[in-house]
């Protein structure tokens, strides 16, 4: 019970609001020597995985090119587009967006859009301009749910291929149980929550639109 | 062959270059913050665990100094050139490349593929921005810097939070909650243990941030002893819909840094849990039917 106060730590730290890397540090010195565990080990062992996970913050390489576009005037331009097509509503941008997310998620195509690379750039400032042109006042919100449908296309996208990282997870787990099940079969029952997703998601991006509709006339 | 190896060169070559122009700057907290970044990238191998670990907490203790600055706002151009087809350099290059990639094994690495041709892409992009738009040589790296100081110590949040799950493994965190949530169950009860592992999911997701930590605790606990061995479930819609369930908890916790707080970081929205506000009233409905589909199919 003693090596769950690691967790204890993560919970009263963002709870107080202490700087979270910190609370990070912190928890994982908290878990180790509740483990019993040298402070060395728990270092190294930190080390290690912050080395083998580099891949993670690799994805910053694009914020030259997205930095050297908003330069020369990127968003402005996106929110032009968005102008010049009449019928384009928030709702319906962002949902089709979604379905682009979630079907290239599907084919395996998980990192070629996400915060850095699509939504900064392209879509949270069409989807800003679309809104802005309904009535809406509030740019903040628009941004944070194009992040929210770039992550819930990916997450409930993804899982229908059939060689991404968390259906090779299942299989490895299960093989140690002796159960031994082919990828496709793992994949398949993700297509239930992958539609459920899109409709619970886009009913959501709809009644946005109703909304701002009403608030405009 | 190349792989992650260059990758990790061109990100780094980035950060040194933020480095140096952050020295140039007289920016020094953000300077040195990226001077370890790229130390990281270029040496990362070389320095072994603990120096990788005395590595992490000089990049901390850094972060938390509160002398990193933010990026200051960069008036934007009036729009010229084909800056959207510009802005599709990327993801095409990316989407093409591991296609193409898939098929030369022996030259690139088909696992990294996609963050190969990312990387490839990004240099052609840049080449590209730097000739169309007439910029002078070093404003990529410049304008990058800016963004990059936006995001400020948010950047390196999703990495240590994988190096913590790695520790929370070491110790054996998962063996003591694995345990609790298979004593939580009432006996034979198939809807009570369906929603203890399906929430378990869940809520051990917003935890660690990292449904892939949750699966195999929840699977040990629950998943494979009650719901399949002694419910007679499949197994394979056990495990799809319980990972599925872990990742609705993604959708709501601060912990999953990567898609919740960099995104709110990068988008300059003033309230950090802004998306996480903005996915929650899909996230928990989808939990529900997750919990309503798995039940239906063992029951």
């Amino acid at each position: 019970m003693l090596v769950l106060s690691g967790v204890a730590v993560i919970a009263l730290g963002f709870l107080l609001r202490f700087n979270p890397l910190l609370v990070i540090v912190v928890a994982a010195l908290a878990t180790g020597l509740a483990a019993g565990l040298d402070p060395l080990a728990v270092l190294a062992r930190f080390g290690h995985a912050f080395n083998e996970t580099r891949y993670v913050t690799a994805i910053y390489m694009v914020l030259p090119v997205i930095g050297l576009l908003e330069r020369g005037g990127l968003q402005a331009r996106a929110r032009a587009l968005v102008a010049g097509l009449r019928g384009l509503t928030v709702g319906r941008l962002l949902a089709g967006y979604l379905l682009f997310r979630q079907i290239a998620a599907a084919l395996g195509l998980t990192a070629i859009a996400g915060p850095a690379q699509t939504v900064r750039p392209l879509v949270a400032p069409m989807a800003e301009a679309a809104a802005e042109r309904q009535g809406a006042a509030a740019p903040e919100q628009v941004r944070a749910l194009a992040a929210a449908t770039d992550n819930i296309g990916l997450f409930f996208g993804e899982d229908i291929f059939i060689a991404i990282g968390s259906i090779l997870l299942m299989k490895g787990v299960l093989d140690g149980y002796g159960i031994h099940i082919e990828p496709f079969h793992l994949s398949v029952w993700a297509i239930p929550t992958a539609v459920a997703a899109f409709l619970i998601h886009g009913a959501r991006l709809w009644w946005l639109d109703r909304r701002l509709t009403r608030g405009a006339a | 062959m190349i792989g992650l190896g260059f990758v990790y060169l061109v990100a780094g070559a980035f950060f040194a270059g933020c480095a140096v122009l952050g020295i140039v700057d007289r920016r020094w907290a953000n300077a040195l913050f990226h001077a370890l970044l790229a130390l990281s990238f270029f040496a990362g191998d070389r320095i072994g665990d603990v120096g990788n670990g005395v590595l992490v907490l000089a990049l901390v203790a850094t972060a938390t100094s509160g002398r990193m600055r933010r990026g200051e706002p960069a008036a934007a151009d009036a729009p010229k050139g084909p800056l959207l087809i510009l802005a599709l350099v990327i993801p095409a290059a990316a989407l093409g490349g591991t296609l193409l990639f898939k098929q030369m094994p022996t030259l690139i690495d088909p696992k990294q593929a996609t963050l190969v041709a990312l990387a490839m892409g990004v240099l052609l992009a840049l080449a590209l921005c730097h000739r169309v738009l007439r910029a002078p040589p070093l404003a990529g790296i410049r304008a990058g810097r800016r963004l990059l100081d936006e995001i400020g110590w948010a950047a390196v949040m999703p990495q240590l939070l994988a190096s913590l799950g790695a520790v929370f493994a070491l110790a054996g965190v998962g063996d003591v909650v694995g345990g609790l949530a298979g004593a939580a169950i009432p006996a034979g009860s198939v809807l009570g243990a369906v929603l203890v592992y399906a929430l378990g999911m869940a809520l051990f997701t917003i935890v660690m941030g990292n449904a892939f930590a949750a699966f195999p605790v929840m699977a040990a606990g629950v998943g494979i002893p009650l719901l399949v061995r002694q419910f007679g479930g499949d197994p394979a819609p056990v495990a799809a819909i319980g990972m599925l369930a872990g990742f609705c908890g993604t959708l709501l916790t601060p912990m999953a840094a990567n898609f919740n707080i960099v995104p709110a970081a990068l988008l300059e929205l003033k309230d950090r849990y802004g998306v996480i506000r903005a996915q929650a009233a899909t996230a928990l409905p989808l939990l529900g039917f997750n919990i309503l589909l798995l039940w239906w199919v063992i029951r």
